[in-house]
Parts: structure tokens; sequence; C-alpha cells
């Protein structure tokens, strides 16, 4: 229970409706969208401007109190998973698209502001905001920035973070600070902007955020190819990669996947081992010749069935599927994980048979659906919670897709970050200097390690700065921490 | 300006790195008038570490080097005892072309690498003008070229990053996928930061395939608003341009369009770019090798100035850059022609003819008209004296005490290039 002076002061800046305090409502926010790691927040205040992030962020830095910012939590990490005796920040009341710049080619939003409602905002103008998570229609662009997310359009036009060029931040003392651009080309000083996006909320929070927006395509065109297995689609990749073709996308799913969508949301797609979905965006010109290299590469690696989409209905009917992919494992399996991994394109193949070996040696099937150009792996490990012992099961078999993506020279996350989920893994892919270089940043940007404390670094390390109210780190405290 | 000088032990350097890899300092090893003692050829990355813990230890000062392009950038140093060179550190350690990402060690000459690249048909995507530039300088400066208004800049392509600390520790981040969010990404951390935070070891890279061929349009502009309409016009049409160049003297310009593509859509952007343009005067269409010329031509054409100033300001905004720089050279006779990534919002202002306090001026009026609308103004070259007339930088915002924070942290002694970032850093 929070203490009174803790609610007063936050009733103080936010009035009453700003506050949840009540138990039973604050259980709504005990988890993001990774629902098996949950912890009931002490406090969940609902700020409106930048001025009350900064008022509710300093009172907690002063009084030693660890926060958490969420945004529409639909994170697959537990980056927005609450601290035990902590505030959570939700940010969804700060909503406003502040600034449309055409000319520039920005658009400047709160961090509350949903992804898909940049491109609704600017879509009459010809222009779009590129990143598209699968979550594009929920998550919001504060959540965005700070895991860096990505989506199916990445392999062409990059991550979150090729597309912020500027935040206002509060940083984890209070302190409010413009880091990046805006509109002009080339801040001066570090670059402090792509350090903080995909920081995953410990280096403080976003209150207002500068997006690069593009023109929409002349011309986009998709093709749904058939294959007898992962492997020849993969093939298929290769050589579509290989002879200098960029695709705006290129998903496959394999047998297992295409099954669970065909029930769930009857896109109709062939009967086949795996489905490659390529998508060609840009000049009119340059996509109508590399498609017909496309279909060629497919018919060269055999595929049993080329579609074409001739319209964006028939567009759209592709994507369904993949879109729906996740969810769609609720009409096969009870439960099932997404992991996430990324291996180099190359090593696809002896990975995807691993993963295979893998399935059958822990008897639990493994649905494979993922973001073929760039290696980045999103195995659904399905199994049943209600069959003792399987959920562990299940964890462990997730848990060596990751190990197996990392002894391929991949890493242990593409776009769904680390957050609590993957901190025990971090060690695999980074040793301790790095992992200390890193948390060197995070010295400078939090000393106390008030904000989201416990994500991204198995051993937190503290930075040596003692302050006057300051008290001990609960962490330092318990002796789980030596001083850096 | 007086710098430190602190007693160089001569013998533990030749012991970490060998006899023959400390040499004498010759004339072109200064920076910015300023010369060390020695300069220190490691040729592993234990070496830097260990040469780098030494320099911690005695308080010596260090200026990484690449291959020592762009040593004239930022401020003079403050103190400099040692120029550590990576020159000998040049591999490419992995080169999978299936994958498309490169390894590939700091000393490597960025030439070099893109002739490897190119027999898998494929590139580096950074066009820096300095012949001889190395990986590691490339991204501790943040070079770039006209192509980045296609393909950006190192921190858009940089996905790994091998560093070594002032007090020796190697630490790595990033992988060599281009997907990967584990972790902090120092890579963009250290992209621009002029050595200052840590030498960097080797850098990982994704790259793109070469374009098949390429087409360049250009156009006479007759004045700074028909340069800004030429640019919107360009900017918010279909043109998927690679580069957009701006040429500006006497009062008129040229800009050059460049697209890259495969052969059937070089000829259908041509054709619609130069439509585009033709409301200003009759365009000129240039293949490959002509057009390469002219972007060439008008990227070296401030080489022979005095001064070369960088303005970074809002795309939008360029009839509004070109006019402040004309009034600023003008009220003080200074003689000013410019290029620009237009595309970017890029302008480069070469300055010759007046005094220094009169080229002093013309960045003091340009930082008054544009910083405070978002823009910055960099002197980039000029004689060491008016650099230390005037920040080479300017403001940096309210950032700075957090840009100060960061180098605390990494460099606490104040090893690396120390007076030569922004703030004194």
């Amino acid at each position: 229970m929070a203490s009174r002076a803790l609610i007063d002061y936050m009733i103080g800046i936010l009035g009453p409706e700003g506050v949840i305090s009540e138990r039973e409502e604050l259980r709504a926010y005990e988890c993001d969208g990774l629902m098996n790691y949950r912890v009931i927040p002490e406090l969940v205040v609902l700020p409106e401007t930048a001025e009350q992030v900064q008022q509710i962020v300093r009172y907690c830095h002063d009084e030693g109190i660890p926060f958490v910012a969420r945004g529409s939590g639909t994170g697959l990490s537990g980056g927005a998973l609450p601290v035990e005796a902590g505030v959570l920040i939700v940010m969804s009341r700060m909503c406003k698209i502040l600034e449309v710049d055409i000319p520039n080619q920005r658009v400047v939003v709160e961090p509350g502001v949903i992804n898909l409602w940049v491109t609704r905002e600017v879509g009459p103008e010809g222009y779009y905001y590129a990143p598209d998570p699968a979550s594009q229609t929920v998550s919001s662009i504060g959540g965005n920035l700070a895991e860096n997310s990505g989506g199916v359009h990445c392999l062409k036009y990059g991550f979150t973070t090729n597309h912020v060029m500027g935040a206002e931040v509060v940083l984890p003392d209070g302190t409010m600070v413009n880091i990046g651009g805006g509109k002009a080309p080339d801040p001066l000083g570090y670059e402090l902007l792509g350090a903080f996006v995909g920081s995953e909320g410990t280096l403080g929070i976003a209150t207002k955020i500068t997006l690069r927006i593009m023109r929409v395509p002349e011309k986009v065109r998709t093709l749904l190819a058939a294959f007898k297995d992962t492997e020849e689609a993969g093939g298929a990749v290769s050589g579509i990669i290989g002879n200098g073709i960029l695709p705006a996308a290129i998903e496959m799913m394999d047998a297992l996947a295409i099954e669970a969508v065909e029930t769930a949301v009857h896109p109709g797609y062939p009967e086949a081992g795996a489905v490659l979905i390529v998508e060609l965006d840009g000049p009119a010109a340059e996509v109508d010749h590399q498609f017909e290299q496309v279909k060629q590469i497919c018919e060269e690696n055999n595929s049993s069935e080329i579609r074409i989409a001739e319209d964006d209905e028939e567009r759209a009917l592709f994507w369904k599927g993949r879109k729906a992919a996740f969810a769609a494992m609720g009409r096969i399996s009870n439960d099932y994980i997404v992991q996430d991994g990324v291996v180099p394109r190359t090593e696809l193949g002896k990975v995807l048979r691993r993963i295979s070996e893998l399935s059958q040696e822990y008897g639990l099937r493994v649905a494979n659906v993922f973001h073929a150009g760039d290696g980045n792996l999103h195995p659904l490990v399905l199994f049943d919670n209600d069959k003792e012992g399987e959920a562990e099961k299940a964890e462990d078999l997730a848990g060596d897709i990751v190990l197996t993506c990392l002894e391929h020279g991949g890493s242990l996350t593409g776009e769904h970050g680390v957050g609590r989920d993957k901190m025990k893994y971090m060690p695999k892919m980074f040793t301790t200097d790095d992992l200390n270089t890193m948390q060197l940043l995070r010295c400078a940007f939090d000393p106390h390690q008030v904000s989201n404390p416990g994500k991204i670094f198995p051993t937190p390390r503290l930075c040596g700065e003692r302050p006057g109210r300051y008290k001990m780190h609960p962490v330092q405290k318990a002796g789980l921490a030596e001083n850096f | 300006m007086g710098t430190t000088r602190t007693r160089v032990p001569l013998e533990d350097l030749r012991g970490i790195v060998g006899e023959g890899h400390v040499r004498e300092v010759a004339g072109e090893d200064a920076v910015e008038g300023v010369a060390p003692q020695y300069v220190v050829e490691p040729g592993t990355i234990e070496e830097i570490g260990e040469v780098m813990k030494l320099a911690d230890r005695e308080g010596l000062k260090v200026a990484p080097r690449g291959g020592g392009t762009k040593t004239f950038l930022g401020n003079p140093p403050t103190g400099l005892d040692l120029v550590l060179s990576v020159a000998r550190l040049n591999e490419i350690i992995e080169h999978v072309p299936g994958d498309q990402v490169i390894r590939v060690q700091a000393g490597a000459r960025l030439d070099d690498v893109q002739e490897r690249l190119a027999g898998s048909n494929q590139m580096l995507a950074l066009d820096p003008s300095e012949e001889g530039a190395t990986i590691g300088g490339v991204v501790a400066t943040n070079s770039y070229g006209p192509r980045r208004l296609r393909y950006a800049t190192v921190r858009d392509l940089i996905i790994g990053i091998t560093v070594v600390l002032p007090d020796g520790t190697v630490a790595r981040a990033g992988s060599k996928v281009v997907k990967n969010v584990a972790g902090y990404d120092l890579s963009k951390l250290l992209t621009g930061s002029l050595g200052t935070l840590g030498i960097i070891a080797d850098a990982n890279f994704r790259l793109h395939p070469i374009p098949e061929t390429s087409g360049t349009v250009v156009v006479e502009l007759d004045g700074p608003e028909a340069a800004g309409e030429a640019v919107q016009n360009i900017l918010h049409s279909q043109i998927l341009a690679s580069a957009l160049e701006l040429r500006w003297e006497g009062g008129s310009g040229t800009l050059a369009l460049l697209i890259e593509n495969v052969e059937p859509a070089v000829e259908a952007q041509v054709e619609a770019a130069a439509s585009l343009l033709r409301p200003h005067k009759e365009p000129e269409v240039l293949g490959a090798a002509e057009g390469s010329e002219l972007i060439g031509s008008i990227r070296h054409l401030l080489d022979g100035d005095d001064v070369k100033l960088k303005i970074g300001f809002m795309p939008a905004g360029i009839a509004e850059v070109i006019g402040a720089v004309t009034g600023a050279a003008e009220r003080r006779g200074v003689a000013a022609r410019m290029t620009g990534h237009a595309g970017n919002g890029l302008t480069f202002v070469g300055l010759s003819g007046a005094d220094e306090e009169a080229h002093a001026g013309v960045v003091e009026e340009l930082r008054a008209a544009l910083v405070p609308r978002g823009g910055n103004v960099v002197v980039q070259r000029a004689p060491a004296t008016l650099k230390r007339r005037v920040d080479a930088w300017g403001p940096v915002g309210d950032k700075l005490f957090l840009t100060r924070r960061i180098k605390e942290k990494f460099d606490p002694r104040g090893v690396l290039n120390p007076g030569r970032f922004v703030g004194g850093i």
C-alpha cells in the first residue's frame, strides 16, 4: 500500500482522476504483453503534461522510489513490468499530435500517441510513418521508442531508431533535456538519441518525440509463394538478396504456422511446407522490374505456387494471415510462448533444423513465423499449461532456441527487447566488461537507478554517487550489487 | 594557449608495441597546430589496451588517429602527448556476402573495403570525400557524403562496435546481425564522438547492393527562392534520389540530382525529375560518368577556401540559409560560396578574403540567426587561430551537462582528445 504522503503528493499534482491507488484497479497494470511476470505496482499515475512527468519523477528520485514508464503495455519482454514498491507512470493520456511539418517531413507527437495515428494523420498528404510493429494499432510511439520497435518493413526502412529524430526527455532526476535534433540534421555533441532509443525505459522518459515521415511509395507489389519446406523457401530468400534486391518485406511461415492462421483467419494460403510473402515498394519502374526477378527466383527455387496480389484487398489478405499469426496459435494450442531471436541470414537453414530437433527432443510443437530477410525468428513454442511440467519444458525449449541463435552468431532479441525476460541471457551474448561499459551510460543518465530498475542488466552496478537525501539502493542493501 | 607536457615513459611504450612502432613526430602529426611527443602504432586490440592503461596511469593525453584525413575537426587540443594510430589494425575480419554485413578493423581504409565488397556487388553506403579515410575515423567523425540522402549516415549503418576505454577495458556492443535490440547501442554513442570516449578498434556495418546504373539531372537556379522551391519539389515527389547537391556562387546556383537504380527505373526517374525541374530552367541530363564528375567537383569546390563551415538547418529553410550567409559575408567584405546536401538541410560554406575578425563575425552572426531556430553552425576547417577566437561547435543546448557526464564516466581522467569536442570536452 502506497504511503499517504506519496498518494497525497501525486493527487496534488494530477488530481484524483490521475492517480490509481486501489489494489483492485492496480491489478490491471500488473503486467505488460508478457503475462508470465506480474507485479502489482504501489501506485499508478497518469500525467497529462511533461511538467507533471517532471514533478512525478523528481519526487520519486528524491524519495528513492523506483518508477517505470508504460505506454500501451503491449511489450513482449516485460519491459513495462512494474517494480515492487514503485510507481508506474502511464503515458497514455499524453496522446496529442503536436505538429505536422510536411515541408520538413517531420511530425512531433506526445509519447502516448498510437503508432498508426501518425500514418492516419499524414496519409492524406501522401506520407506515412514507416516502423510498423504488429502491435501498431495499439502500441504507443513512446513505447516503440523505448523498445526500438521493428516491424515487417524494417528490412528496407530500418527500425524506430532510424525514424526518431529528436526527443524531449525527463531524466531520472527530473531534469528535462532535449536530445537529438528535430528538423535540422547532425545535432552537436554525442549521439545521445541513438543511445536513448531502445534503452527500455532505463534512461528516462520521453515526453515529446520528433518523427521522420516518408513519402508513400509510388508502387507496391506483393506476392505469396508456396514451397515444399522452409529450406527451399530459404533458398529463394538468399536468391532475392543475392540479386541485389532489397524488398520492403520478406516474411516466412512454416506448415504449422500456416495451419494455425488458416484455422483462425482463413487467408486462403496454399497448402505447403512453407510460404513466403515478398513485398516490393518504391518507384514504379524499379518495382515492376524487380518483381519479375523475384517471381523467377521463386520459380527457380521450386515454388509450387505463386500468387500475386492484384489489388490492395488481396494484399491485405496475404498480410492478414501473417499479422494474425501469433494470436492464431490459440486455435491450435492452449498456450504458447513467442520467442524472438536473430541469426545471420546464411545460418537460417541450420538454425531451423536445430529448432526442429529441439522440438522433437522436448516433445513440444514449434511453429515458425519470421522476418526472413533479416534473420529475425519468431518461433512459437506450443504447450498446455494444464499438463504438469509442460510450461517449464516450454520455457526451457524457448531458452534453448535463444542459445542456438547466439551459437550461430546472432542476437537474443531482434525487436522485443531484453526487459525482465531475457536478462539472464545477456551474459551469454556479452562479457562482463561489455555489460559494465553499457552501464557507464546508465550511470551518466540515472546514477541512482530509479528508472525501470531490474531490467536489461542481470547484475546491476551502482554508480558511486551519494547525494544528501538519497537512501541506499535496495539492490545494494540486499548485497546484490557492488559499487561501480 | 598552453598545453600540458608530461614525461612519456618511452621504454614502457616500446615494450608494449615494439621498438619500431613508436616513432618521433613529423610535421603532419600535429593536431590543429599542437604537436604530440610520439606517434604510437599498436598492432592489436590488446596493445591498444596496454597503451591506454599506461596513458591513463601516467596522465598522458592521447589523440586517436585513423587515416588522419579529418584531424582538422573540432577545437585545438588542450593537451597532447601521444597520437595513437590504428593504421596497423587494417583487416577485414569477416564478410559473408549472403548476410550483407561486414566486420572490419578500425585502421582499414574505406577505399580498400569498398574494393573488396565490389567483388560481391555490395558496398558500405558511406561516401566521404577524403581519400584515405579509415573505418575508425569515418565512425569517430561521423563522415558522410552526398549519398546520405538515400542511405543515411554511420549511425544508421553501424550495427556493432569494439571499443577500448581509457582504462584499457575492451568492450563490444551490438552484434553482426542487422536486427538486434540487446543492450545499449554503444555503436551509435561512439559515432561522431571524435575519439573522446574510447578508441574504436573495429566496427560492423550493414551493406547495400551496388546500384546497377545512374543518371544525373542538373538545373541552374537564379535565386535562393528558386533553390528552395526546386528542392521541395523533389523531396515531395516520387523521385528516389540518392543525392541532391547544391552549388551556390555569386547569387545563383546549380542543383544536381543523382538517381541510382536499375536501368528502366533510372530512365523513368530521370525523365520525371527533369519535368519537375523544367519550370526553373531547361535541365540537363548527364550519364553516370559525367554525373559523378560534376558531383565530385561540387564536393571539392570549397577545398581551397580559407575557412569551411557546416550549417545544419531544416531542409525547407535553404533559401533562408543562403540569404543569411550571403548577408553576413557581404556586410564584412568576405567572399562566400556554398555547396550542400540540399535534401538533408546541410550547407557547407567556404569563406575567403578579408581577415580573421571578419570570418569570426560571419560565424557569430550565423549562429545568432540560425541556432535559436534549431540549426547549428560548425567551423570545420579553419586556421587554429580562428578556432581559438570562436568555438568550433557553438552552443549545444540543454544537454551539455549530460554530454559532460558521459565523458566523465567513460574517460574520468580526460585522457582522450581533451578540449576538442563540444563544450570544451
